[in-house]
């Protein structure tokens, strides 16, 4: 007679434990899909750029100022965050809510830079494809910018409050992983658009 | 008091005790709200069942009607509008409306319990993918309630789609209805992946999933990545048709072919999406009644994944007519011509198990023989057209009508019909009627056939698709008389499928646990199974837990009747990915009204997006954000927060 197996596991964690749990998978796969959606629209641009006649891109070339200082500036909000989780993971309620709070200054800032810049073009969402793309793209971002946002100020609330600890952080953790994804995103963002015409794609 | 962050999970016995306290535990209380609020992946997979079944009758009469119109030459019983608003809409509601969402209904209900798990991973997402399907269904029929139907084909070609060749609002009830059906598609996706990888019973390591598992999932990695190509695409169109961007016009830097590879990019991995799933409830439920198990079970497990992975190379055939570089061609005719291996492996281990084993005959086992006839036939057809030379013969013909309704009702509907006689004992504790059953089959065989098989001779001899009549003398009369003949007779079959359900529910036999002695654990609950599935967690020792003392194809023996009972809260289990190792215990969402609401938000927001009335949006917007903070809210009872110990009460 074969015998009867059993799973008798030994302690097991009860519901998500810092960054780890089910959610986790989650969070993770609606970034995965997010991502999926811009290279789509990457994919839409690089297509077009390619078969585009002469004169597709608008001169002259996108200026680094002030696109480059706001790409330093999000990014660096997402090592900021980072250090308010780390506040989270270790206890440190004040380190958290500074973290979370300048993050989110960081990232308002750059949203507003970003209006800046779309005042400053010369050309209306009509005008070309390359128009089409450039305004859908980054008003997409700004779209996932503003999540982000709100994200953060819940998490600043969520920690005054003083919901956290080491241990039960998850929403912590998914939330600021969102924000690094809203980052990393626009650096492909900001390769398309404003490095590669100089580097001769499309003309 | 802070509840415990680790804990030996206590072995029990399946006791009456144990089930009042979990049945009190897991129970939705009656009546409207609880309807409302439930988050049982067994109810809303009836639910995903019912609504995609009456859609699919919905789908069905619109195809009638256009066959009386298609039955002789210069018929007017349509104008030509009608009939591209009819065409149109039928093709939207079985590709997008019926032959997913049936999968997803399937799978929903019947995911859990093969996993010897107590609900989806997500049940909170899963109601909400339940309830956006329905409100996104009544958008993208409002249109054609009103006489605003999309009329520019289901893949919506541009210019046709654009604003100054189609400028009523038909085709933005339909670019925003699509936007709105991808978010339930996109999260019914990322919660079948996770609960997939998470969810399986101790033991169930990922060599011991069932097929149809693996169907699902296949699809579910494919809808998580490709649905955003179609929303993007949608969205675009709608930019352009609203705002006069220049995304797809041929003016100033658009192009037209954007909207196809977005389309097709898209397209045609949700074409296997829509057919791998069916195709795994044959692999699982054909051996059954063939009293054996499946054929080269690992290999068709391979076959699965590796069609999906295919698929992502092969949508540029559906544009081989469109003037691309022939190096492309080239390419995407192999990738197509390739794809036919992993799907043969597959058709030759069905015909391996039924040669092998001792068939049962039943309805069943009718329906899923038969769909291996139909597949083949779908399947030659679709080889030839993967040929270039040949598809440029055969595109925009009957040809392809022919083709692809091979492939989606016989791989699509044909098994999701077996699948209900298969399941339909789980669902409701009762016996589909046999008799009524062969009635019902036979009727639906030959209707099909007499409706398709000379729909490729229609194409042959030049019909074009998407006329909505033709004149005489073509050669084309009878062939046409014939199919919508056949077509009546298929409905017929349908009709008698719905008497049987009907009639089975009210008076059917008794039909006990396990009426078919089928291997697999959801077969091992009492049928219908009660709330939490299973009172104990089950332990896996093989891959067909249930036959385990016939085969003796494992040293062990799953273990059903002893082992976690879980019962401190509303408690599931985490396993690995691979092994299946118990790894967490879940703390599982109660009832709750957030997805409904979120879905009520998002409503408003596409209603606003349709009207272009900025407030709406607004007003939808902070709806949406709203139900979210009550979602996402860090609740205690789940274990996202501690107890402030700090703040002192009263």
């Amino acid at each position: 007679m074969a015998e009867v197996v059993i799973a008798k596991p030994g302690k097991l964690p009860v519901g998500p434990i810092g960054r780890a749990g089910i959610g986790w998978w989650g969070i993770s796969a609606l970034i995965a899909s997010e991502a999926a959606l811009f290279s789509y629209l990457l994919f839409s641009y690089y297509y077009l750029g390619a078969s585009a006649p002469l004169g597709w891109l608008p001169e002259p070339h996108p200026k680094m100022m002030p696109v480059l200082p706001n790409t330093i500036l999000l990014l660096g909000s997402s090592f900021v965050a980072w250090y308010g989780e780390r506040g989270v993971e270790q206890g440190r309620r004040a380190q958290a809510l500074i973290g979370f709070g300048m993050a989110f200054l960081m990232g308002a800032l750059f949203a507003g830079v970003q209006v800046y810049e779309w005042h400053e073009r010369a050309f209306g969402i009509g005008a070309s494809s390359y128009a089409a793309l450039y305004y859908t793209t980054t008003g997409l971002h700004m779209a996932h910018v503003i999540v982000g946002l709100v994200i953060l100020a819940a998490l600043f609330g969520w920690t005054a409050i003083d919901y956290f600890s080491p241990r039960r952080r998850i929403s912590v953790s998914a939330g600021v992983l969102y924000w690094h994804f809203v980052d990393v995103v626009w650096l492909f963002v900001f390769t398309t658009y404003y490095v590669t015409p100089y580097l001769g794609f499309a003309r | 008091m802070r509840a415990p962050a680790y804990r030996v999970p206590e072995i029990g016995e399946d006791t009456p005790a144990l089930r009042a306290r979990l049945q009190e535990i897991w129970e939705t209380p009656p009546g409207l709200k609880g309807w409302l609020v439930t988050t049982d992946h067994k109810e809303i997979g009836l639910r995903y069942i019912v609504t995609a079944f009456l859609l699919l009758i919905v789908g069905g009469i619109e195809a009638l009607v256009i066959r009386l119109q298609l039955a002789g030459p210069n018929l007017h019983l349509l104008t030509p509008d009608q009939y591209n608003q009819l065409f149109t809409t039928h093709g939207m509601t079985m590709i997008f409306l019926y032959a997913s969402p049936i999968l997803s209904g399937f799978s929903n209900y019947v995911w859990p319990l093969m996993f010897g798990s107590r609900d989806m991973a997500f049940p909170r997402l899963n109601a909400l993918s339940y309830w956006v399907y329905l409100f996104a269904a009544f958008f993208l029929y409002a249109g054609f309630v009103v006489g605003a139907g999309p009329n520019a084909g289901w893949f919506n070609y541009v210019p046709l789609a654009e604003r100054p060749y189609n400028p009523g609002i038909n085709e933005d009830f339909y670019a925003i209805g699509m936007i709105f059906l991808g978010i339930s598609v996109t999260v019914g996706a990322a919660n079948f992946i996770v609960t997939f990888f998470k969810t399986r019973a101790p033991g169930m390591a990922i060599n011991r999933v069932p097929i149809f598992a693996w169907g699902t999932l296949t699809a579910s990695v494919a809808n998580l990545v490709v649905i955003p190509a179609v929303s993007l695409a949608f969205f675009l169109l709608w930019m352009d048709r609203q705002f006069g961007t220049h995304f797809f016009s041929a003016a100033k830097g658009g192009q037209p072919l954007l909207w196809q590879h977005l389309f097709w990019l898209f397209g045609h991995p949700w074409v296997y999406a829509i057919v791998l799933p069916a195709m795994g409830m044959v692999s699982d439920a054909l051996p059954v009644f063939c009293r054996r198990p499946l054929v080269a079970h690992t290999l068709v497990a391979l076959a699965t994944v590796a069609v999906m992975i295919l698929g992502f190379g092969v949508w540029v055939h559906h544009m081989f007519a469109t003037g691309l570089p022939g190096l492309a061609l080239s390419f995407f005719s192999t990738a197509s011509i390739a794809i036919t291996v992993p799907s043969a492996v597959t058709v030759f281990a069905w015909i391996a198990t039924i040669w092998l084993g001792r068939p049962v005959i039943t309805t069943a086992f009718l329906f899923f023989a038969s769909m291996i006839v139909l597949f083949v036939i779908g399947g030659v057809s679709g080889f030839m057209t993967a040929s270039v030379p040949v598809d440029w013969q055969l595109t925009d013909t009957y040809f392809v009508v022919a083709h692809l309704h091979y492939v989606l009702i016989g791989i699509n509907v044909f098994p999701v019909v077996g699948a209900t006689y298969f399941w339909f004992p789980k669902f409701t504790g009762k016996l589909m009627g046999e008799r009524l059953g062969r009635w019902n089959f036979w009727t639906m065989f030959a209707g099909f056939n007499l409706g398709f098989l000379p729909m490729h001779l229609t194409g042959l001899l030049g019909m074009p698709r998407r006329v909505y009549t033709y004149p005489d003398g073509m050669g084309w009369d009878w062939l046409n008389l014939i199919t919508t003949i056949g077509s009546f007779v298929f409905a017929v079959g349908v009709l008698l499928f719905v008497i049987n359900v009907w009639i089975s529910y009210r008076k059917g036999a008794p039909a006990g646990d396990n009426p078919w002695d089928a291997p697999t654990l959801e077969w091992a609950t009492p049928s219908p199974p009660p709330p939490y599935n299973f009172a104990v967690i089950p332990t896996i020792a093989s891959r067909h837990p249930l036959w385990e003392d016939r085969l003796q194809e494992s040293e062990g023996r799953s273990c059903l009747s002893r082992g976690m009972t879980l019962d401190q809260g509303k408690e599931a289990l985490s396993t690995t990915a691979l092994d299946a190792d118990p790894d967490r215990i879940l703390e599982m969402p109660e009832d709750t009204s957030a997805p409904l609401l979120l879905a009520i938000g998002m409503t408003i927001l596409f209603i606003g997006m349709l009207a272009l009335s900025w407030l709406t949006i607004g007003i939808g917007v902070l709806a949406c954000l709203g139900a979210l903070l009550l979602w996402l809210w860090p609740r205690r009872d789940l274990r996202e927060r501690e107890p402030a110990p700090r703040v002192a009460h009263g």
